[in-house]
Order: C-alpha cells, then sequence, then structure tokens
C-alpha cells in the first residue's frame, strides 16, 4: 500500500472484499487514514486535530452514562449530580472525566485555532474548513454553556440567566426571545428540561461538523509549518503508520495532563459557588462564567451599552468567519512573516488579558483595560491584518517541504 | 524550522505561566481577611483523611452543629467508610428516630436505620429559616467545597471569632456591629447570625484528646471535608495508577514514533 495515488487497495480476505465491492468503507478508510499523503514536517502543533477528536468522542461517552443517572428538575438535579458523585460505583470517575474534559476540550480547540492562526491554514484552499471550524467552535460553545447549568449550582442559574438575558438586548422582540428561551417568565424548570435535552443533542450535530471539517480537510490535505504546498512524494508520507504514531503518542501526552487535573485537581477549574445548590432570591458576589468564555464576556462587559456589548461578543467571534479575506498576505506561514508573527503573539498575550479581565468584577482599572484590549483584539482583525498583508515583506520561502526538512536536519 | 518553532512555544509557554500566576495571586488577593493556610492530613496528592480526627469532627458535628445544620446527602451507613464498624453506626444511631408513612400512610417516626439518610434538624427550609432569624443554616454536605479556600474557611469561621469588647472602635464603626452581633474575622461582611457554635470542653472525646476550641473545630472539619468528598482517596489512588500506566504507555509510544520515522528525520 506504499502508492498513495491511483490504485485502489486490494483485500485478501472475502468478507471485506464483499462488503467493500457492495460499501467501499474499506477502501475509504484504507484511502483517508492509510496512505493519504500527509506534508512530512508537522511540529506537534498537529497534534491538537486528533487531540480535540479524542476529547469529543470522551465527552460524548462520559456524557450519555452520566445523562443515565441524571435527573432535570430543579428540585433534583443538584442532588442527582451529587448522588452520582457519591453512590454510583465510579460516578465520581465519569464526572470528574466530563467536568475536567469540557475545559480540555477547550484547550485543545484553543490551540488548534491557534496553530490554524499561525500557520494561515485558514487560507486559500481551505476557507471552508476554517469555517467549519468556527462553526464546531460556536457549537462547543452552546453545549458547553448548557451543560454547565444541569448540576443546578448557584454558577448554573445565574449564569444561564445572565446569557439567556443577553438576547433581551435586541431591540423590539428581544422580551419574547427570552421568554421563549427560558419557557416562562424566569429561569426554572422548564429552562433546565430543554438545556438538558440541548446538551444531549448538540455533541451529535458537533460530530457532524466534525464530518465535513474532516472531509473539507482530506480535499486538499493539511497545511503545514512552511505553508507551501507538498510538491511531489517526497514531500508527504503515508499518514499510517507515520502520524497515527504520532498522534498516538500527543493524545497519550494530552491525557497525562488532563489526568492530574482529574484525579488531583478536579475542581480547580471550577467555581466554588457551584457547589451552593440554586437560589433565584441569593445573587452571588461576582457572576462568572467558566474560564474558557472569560474573553468574550470581558468584551461583552467593555461596551457600556448593553445591545453593543452583545453584538460586540458575537462579532469577535462572527470576525473569525471572514479572517480568509482579512488576511491579504500571499505568505501562509507566521514563520516567514518576520512582523505578522510579533502581531500573532500580541493576540494570544491580548487574548489573555481579556481573559484574566473576565474574570474580576467590572471596575476600576480592569475597566479600561479590557476596553483597550476589546479595541486591540478588533484591531487586530480588521486593521493590522489586511493592512500588514500589504506592506509586510515576507522571508524567502524554501523551495519545497523536503528542502526545508533537509535543511534543518543540516544546521 | 526547529529554532523558531522552540521559540514559539516557550514565549507562548511563559505566557501561559505568567497568566496562571497573576491570575491566581490576584483571585488570592480579593475579598475579606484569609483565613491562614493550615496544614490538612487529606491535602496533598497522597493525602488521606484522618479517621481519628474525622471520627472526633463526627461527634462534634453530632452533638453541636446538627442543632441547627442538615447533612443531607450523608447517610448514616456512609460513617462505616470513616472506619466504624456496623454495630457501632447501630448503636449511633439507636436514640435516633426519623419522620415516615406507616402502612396506613398517616405520618410517624420511627427508629434511624443505617441506611437513612442523616435526620435534618428542621422538617423543612421554611421551619429552618423562621427558627434562625429569617435564614436557613446552610446544609453542610459539599460546604468545604462551596468554600474558596475550603477547609481553611470552615476551620477560620469556626475559630475567628471576636467578641465585642475586643473590638477596635473603628471595626465597630465601619461594620456598625451592636453588642448582640457576631463578628467574625472571616466572614464576607464580618456580621455572622450563627452564635460562636464552639469553646473550650464543647464536647467530651472518648478517645481522651483534650477538646480545646481549636482542636474541636479542626476536627468537624476534617469530618466535613470527608463528608464534602467521601471518595477523596479513591480518587487520588486511581490517579497514581492511572498516570504511571499513561506514563509508560507514553514512554513505548515515543519509542514506536522514533523508530517508524527513523527514515524521514
Amino acid at each position: 500500500m506504499a502508492s498513495s495515488h491511483g490504485t485502489p487497495p486490494v483485500f485478501n480476505n472475502k468478507v471485506i472484499a464483499w462488503v467493500d465491492h457492495r460499501l467501499p468503507i474499506f477502501s475509504y478508510i484504507e484511502k483517508e487514514y492509510h496512505t493519504f499523503p500527509t506534508p512530512r514536517n508537522f511540529n506537534y502543533f498537529w497534534n491538537f486535530g486528533a487531540i480535540a477528536t479524542v476529547m469529543l468522542v470522551l465527552m460524548i461517552a462520559t456524557g450519555i452514562v452520566l445523562a443515565t443517572n441524571y435527573t432535570p428538575h430543579v428540585l433534583m438535579a443538584f442532588d442527582a449530580v451529587e448522588r452520582i458523585d457519591r453512590d454510583v460505583p465510579q460516578g465520581w470517575l465519569i464526572r470528574d472525566l466530563h467536568m475536567n474534559g469540557a475545559s480540555f476540550f477547550f484547550i485543545a480547540v484553543y490551540i488548534h485555532i491557534f496553530r490554524g492562526m499561525y500557520y494561515g491554514s485558514y487560507k486559500a484552499p481551505r476557507e471552508l474548513l476554517w469555517i467549519l471550524g468556527v462553526v464546531i467552535f460556536l457549537l462547543m460553545m452552546a453545549t458547553a454553556f448548557m451543560g454547565y447549568v444541569l448540576p443546578w449550582g448557584q454558577m448554573s442559574f445565574w449564569g444561564a440567566t445572565v446569557i439567556t438575558n443577553l438576547f433581551s438586548a435586541i431591540p423590539v422582540v428581544g422580551e419574547s426571545i427570552v421568554t421563549w428561551l427560558w419557557g416562562g417568565f424566569a429561569v426554572d424548570n422548564p429552562t433546565l428540561n430543554r438545556f438538558f435535552a440541548l446538551h444531549y443533542l448538540l455533541p451529535f450535530i458537533i460530530v457532524a461538523v466534525v464530518a465535513l471539517h474532516v472531509v473539507a480537510l482530506h480535499i486538499h490535505g493539511s497545511n503545514n509549518p512552511t505553508g507551501i504546498d507538498p510538491k511531489g512524494p517526497q514531500d508527504t508520507v503515508p499518514f499510517h503508520p507515520y502520524y497515527t504514531m504520532k498522534d498516538g503518542f500527543g493524545v497519550v501526552c494530552f491525557l497525562i495532563v488532563f489526568s492530574v487535573f482529574v484525579f488531583f485537581a478536579p475542581d480547580y477549574m471550577g467555581h466554588p459557588d457551584n457547589y451552593i445548590p440554586a437560589n433565584p432570591l441569593v445573587t452571588p458576589a461576582h457572576i462568572v462564567p467558566e474560564w474558557y468564555f472569560l474573553p468574550f464576556y470581558a468584551i461583552l462587559r467593555a461596551i457600556p451599552d448593553k445591545l453593543g456589548g452583545v453584538l460586540a461578543m458575537f462579532g469577535a467571534i462572527a470576525v473569525l468567519f471572514i479572517l480568509p479575506w482579512l488576511d491579504t498576505s500571499r505568505v501562509r506561514s507566521c514563520t516567514f512573516r518576520p512582523i505578522y508573527k510579533w502581531f500573532m503573539m500580541f493576540l494570544v498575550v491580548d487574548v489573555i488579558v481579556l481573559g484574566i479581565c473576565g474574570s474580576k468584577p467590572p471596575e476600576g482599572f480592569w475597566v479600561p483595560l479590557s476596553q483597550f484590549a476589546t479595541l486591540y483584539y478588533f484591531a487586530h482583525f480588521l486593521v493590522l491584518l489586511p493592512i500588514l498583508g500589504k506592506i509586510e515583506r515576507p522571508l524567502p520561502l524554501p523551495p519545497s517541504i523536503a528542502d526545508s526538512v533537509l535543511k534543518k536536519k543540516a544546521v | 524550522m526547529r529554532k523558531p518553532f522552540a521559540r514559539t512555544l516557550l514565549v507562548s509557554g511563559a505566557i501561559a505561566l505568567a497568566a496562571f500566576a497573576t491570575g491566581t495571586v490576584a483571585i488570592a488577593a480579593g475579598g475579606t481577611e484569609h483565613p491562614p493556610a493550615r496544614k490538612w492530613h487529606f491535602q496533598g496528592p497522597f493525602g488521606t483523611f484522618d479517621r481519628a480526627a474525622a471520627q472526633r469532627g463526627f461527634q462534634v458535628y453530632q452533638e453541636v452543629c446538627a442543632a441547627c445544620h442538615s447533612l443531607s446527602l450523608m447517610a448514616y451507613r456512609n460513617l462505616t467508610d470513616l472506619g466504624l464498624t456496623e454495630n457501632q453506626v447501630k448503636g449511633l444511631i439507636k436514640d435516633i428516630s426519623v419522620p415516615d408513612l406507616n402502612d396506613d400512610g398517616a405520618p410517624v417516626d420511627r427508629p434511624a436505620r443505617p441506611s437513612d439518610r442523616f435526620k435534618k434538624p428542621f422538617p423543612n427550609e421554611a421551619a429552618a429559616a423562621a427558627a434562625n432569624n429569617g435564614k436557613a443554616p446552610p446544609d453542610l454536605s459539599v460546604i468545604v467545597k462551596a468554600r474558596e479556600a475550603g477547609p481553611d474557611y470552615i476551620y477560620g469561621i469556626l475559630t475567628g471569632y471576636v467578641p465585642y469588647d475586643k473590638l477596635t472602635p473603628e471595626q465597630i464603626k465601619e461594620f456598625d456591629v451592636k453588642k448582640d452581633d457576631y463578628f467574625n474575622k472571616y466572614f464576607p461582611g464580618h456580621k455572622i447570625a450563627m452564635a460562636p457554635p464552639l469553646s473550650d470542653d464543647k464536647v467530651t472525646y472518648a478517645d481522651g484528646t483534650k477538646a480545646t476550641l481549636d482542636q474541636e473545630a479542626a476536627d468537624v472539619t476534617e469530618f466535613l471535608a470527608w463528608a464534602s468528598e467521601p471518595h477523596m482517596e479513591d480518587r487520588k489512588r486511581t490517579g497514581v495508577r492511572v498516570i504511571l500506566f499513561l506514563l509508560a504507555l507514553a514512554g513505548l509510544m515515543y519509542a514506536v514514533k522514533r523508530t517508524v520515522w527513523a527514515d524521514k528525520h
């Protein structure tokens, strides 16, 4: 099976050959996951797609088990989660995996997004691949938000109240939309029920979009750290065993870090207030979302106007959809973009600063800081990116991927 | 591309670390005076519950706290995890009667069984609030997880009362403390509805330990930490095995990966 082009595989096993003749799933696996020509020069940033996939499967598997033991009712949800922890055999393990799995799924996806941006993986001909990725990110945010409501602690309840209330900023129909979302006139049992139903549904939609994401990926193949296209077989290796092994190693390393949190600091990423049962009459001192939403929460609060804040928050994600057309550079990889490389790092710092701002009460020094960071975030995409592509002089690109690998070896 | 990549990784790592550090420090800096960090038997990756302390803590809970605070997620049978035998548990609950319905559907009190959840001090939240100046005392089942600085905070509250005559005039003015208010160093806003629950010799320990205020507070905190997460020791033990397994697997995977890639580097 050395050839990566043309020649369909021959199966010796009669059953496999019979099935494949009628439904070519084995040929498909052979073509897309065995011989699939993959650039030979990936660094470890390229592991995070596989890692995110593993986390998605882990979340669905643990989630189904949790759902069989959970009760979506305002009077029972909190205790149901604690019963999973205390009385279901190994229930604590399933719950800790799911609870921390959400955080680590986001960690993997944030690194995956950073890699895509740093190495220009969104540029032609991979625009749709990138857009599907942003759709997955949005679906993940919706799923995670609704999942955080299910334990029905104080942060669950008040987070749900704050976020659903955002829709009331929409002129004319806003209030009606909020009532429709809640299924009543306050966050209550109907809200919890529909959030549970949707939290169970959305992951399967994510799986479908991930499938499209992978299909789109396999049309033009992966980008690589040089950002130049493979020019022949000397530039690529078959996906298996080269990248199955490398991804496998990366996944295990990621799971080690994940395990440290699951087994030795399971509540580190959470908020203590969510161990207080939801109480509509007592508002927590600071309502904060889960850490992975903090940068967007900071953008929401940076704008002094409610509708403006909501638009800015959604705009911060919407701008990612048009990223392929905002970047005017003909070079993909930041490796060969001496100026943009630094602005890319500034963007990372900016998002971290936004995240810290989002965790603070909106007062004093944090208000202007989050406003500045918000402004910078949008300026990066809407001003710096289009201009830099025109004025930056990229470094000379290596003649081929193989060439860059061999040169590295010689150095 | 090795060098630029290594540098990128280093820079991102440094940024992440800095953010992590500032974040943690900043979180620690907010709010009222922080309870001092104590050393707990159950801390750290290999920490376990001090069974003797937790059993004494159960006694403190049962004789003092249980008058107002429920522990609704715990059942009497769970006490066997603290090292009590089944007969000891039965002995402990022989005088407790719990509400139930008889075969005719009439409400009755019957003797508690090990499978019963800890008896609540009040029939419902409204009754609990009515008996406590309008606010029901919180359930203690997950209290150690539900507070910033968990066990240190619980210990801090139990030992952090300052009598009215020891307060400075500034404190009395700033927090508007009246003569019959309770002032607690570590409670947000300082004025707390709970009267100082513990004092020296509030209980008499069966094992001869001297029942000082500190001892009682530390013991009941140990007990409540166990009640908040009875499976903690199992979690840590499993974690050690899982991580050792994953480390070995990672080593093997790396060796295979090197071999597979040998001709491509």
